[in-house]
């Protein structure tokens, strides 16, 4: 395999082939991340027998994320209370900060912050993972023992971070939320009371989907979408990982990267699908 | 499947095959076949193509011009779930082993029964015990990839390489990193397993005695070309030019 490895790996110095435009090698790329979320969805039958596998995701993923989900929802929920309390003071409007984090942290703050670190904890280490396995052959090993790679390795992280990323959400809106109120309290002189009075208020329930507050539930979309699309990033580049360490570097550097402006670009797209379309 | 139509003939068959990485020439109107029940190694220098050789069989890669027959079929016609099948009547045992690090080395010998059949659990696990114990390690099941050494990682590949009861083997330098007398045991366990169970084989491999052990036939690759196909001791005293190159016997 090593000969193979070696050959394979002199093949760019060999060719030298003239480089595809930027925007060419970025359309293929995405084109092949549709492809594989395709591919893989249409296994999506298959998740009964792989039940085990999205679990273990799941727990992994969670386990991984939750200290950091909880610090940083924390004291994201913390800022938002301050920048915003300190300039609705000057306009006597304090009472309206709770409305404010529940619906920064519900809407925007809670899938992004949740989607990060996923995209930084488990995509990173998805990359990782399936690239150690393309270069040492476990990949090949898997397709001449006729084994589906895309149910055995792909469907499993695809359903489990899309299924782990809400409800992270959920915890990084709730802590959000009150640590926007130690903050109100401790330092814009807002009770708790009033805090959580409006931050209720502004989450109020809709009568649509299962009654939930259309910013929740908007917050929580974003985040299996999140989810989905940092696993298929971070497969993708997985997969397709060749030449050694330094391949498998590259590849958990370009499955962070890639997945952190996914993140920010879907974002703008669904709270404009869902808020103004 | 063609098994009926190919009964006598070869198992592989490589006509005229080329295959190009880049400027680079790997393989060069390569011809050989491989006889159904018998074993052929390929030997050659490194870096001349030989685990390429294997990757075509198996259809990892694909030829740019000739023809890679196995079982009778042309490999690079065969459609996906045909070629999936074609894979179920054959085992590859990689240099490495490349077993899957996150399962045990009993899951790892039965990952091609549970994906592949539906077996039940009791027979499914009588089947890996009886593998583990044909490869002498009968107490490995929960031992992980990472606790278990190179030649023990060797023996676990063959295992799950015969799992299926494959009736061609390709064994990618079966004996590489390990020291003679493991080396000795899995070229025995290679021979035991031809003579006991009737497999054909391809084996890439350095060392001249584990060549002269497990084969019927040996290959010498070189320049992209099989120069020489002889059985052992004719191969081994082949006058050919560059077999004497090969193995430091110019002078003499």
């Amino acid at each position: 395999m090593a000969e193979a490895t070696e050959i394979r790996a002199e093949e760019p110095a060999a060719t030298s082939p003239p480089r595809d435009p930027a925007i060419l090698t970025f359309l293929r790329s995405e084109g092949e991340r549709i492809e594989l979320l395709l591919r893989t969805l249409r296994r999506l039958g298959h998740t009964p027998s792989r039940s085990k596998l999205i679990y273990e995701q799941m727990f992994l993923s969670g386990i991984q994320t939750l200290h950091v989900v909880l610090l940083v929802g924390l004291f994201i929920g913390m800022i938002v209370s301050l920048q915003t309390g300190i300039e609705l003071a000057k306009l006597g409007q304090q009472d309206q900060i709770g409305t404010i984090v529940a619906i920064s942290m519900a809407r925007e703050m809670g899938p992004f912050i949740t989607g990060t670190i996923l995209t930084a904890t488990v995509g990173s280490a998805i990359a990782a993972e399936l690239g150690t396995m393309s270069v040492s052959n476990e990949l090949d090993a898997l397709e001449v023992m006729s084994v589906d790679r895309l149910s055995l390795l792909v469907l499993p992280r695809l359903v489990g971070l899309a299924l782990i990323a809400p409800l992270l959400t959920l915890v990084c809106d709730t802590v959000g939320i009150i640590g926007g109120a130690f903050v109100a309290q401790a330092q814009l002189n807002v009770g708790y009371e009033m805090y959580m009075t409006s931050a209720i208020d502004a989450l109020r329930p809709t009568g649509f989907l299962f009654n939930l507050p259309k910013d929740l539930y908007a917050g929580l979309i974003k985040a299996v979408v999140f989810g989905g699309m940092i696993a298929t990033v971070a497969c993708n580049e997985g997969l397709k990982t060749t030449g050694g360490a330094l391949g498998v570097g590259r590849s958990t550097r370009a499955a962070v990267r890639d997945s952190i402006i996914g993140i920010i670009v879907l974002n703008y797209f669904m709270t404009w699908f869902m808020y103004q379309a | 499947m063609t098994t009926q139509a190919t009964e006598g003939g070869p198992v592989i068959r490589f006509n005229e095959v080329c295959k190009r990485f880049g400027e680079k020439v790997v393989l060069d109107g390569f011809s050989m076949e491989l006889a159904r029940g018998k074993t052929l190694s390929i030997m050659g220098p490194s870096g001349v193509g030989k685990s390429v050789t294997l990757k075509h069989a198996i259809g990892l890669l694909t030829a740019d011009s000739g023809s890679v027959e196995v079982f009778g079929r042309e490999i690079s016609e065969v459609s996906t779930p045909e070629l999936a099948e074609m894979r179920k009547r054959m085992g590859y045992v990689f240099q490495e082993g490349a077993l899957i690090n996150w399962l045990s080395v009993g899951e790892n010998v039965a990952l091609p029964l549970r994906e592949n059949t539906d077996l039940e659990e009791d027979e499914l696990r009588a089947r890996v015990e009886e593998r583990l114990r044909l490869v002498h390690i009968p107490d490995a099941w929960d031992l992980m990839p990472s606790e278990i050494s190179g030649g023990m990682k060797k023996r676990v590949g063959i295992a799950r390489a015969l799992i299926t009861d494959p009736e061609l083997i390709l064994y990618d330098e079966p004996n590489a990193g390990l020291d003679p007398e493991i080396a000795r045991s899995i070229n025995a366990l290679i021979r035991e397993l031809q003579e006991g169970l009737g497999v054909s084989s391809l084996v890439v491999e350095h060392r001249i005695d584990c060549i002269k052990t497990v084969s019927d036939e040996v290959l010498f690759l070189d320049g992209g070309k099989a120069l020489v196909q002889a059985k052992p001791e004719e191969f081994f005293h082949s006058n050919h030019p560059r077999l004497a190159r090969f193995f430091g016997k110019e002078s003499a």
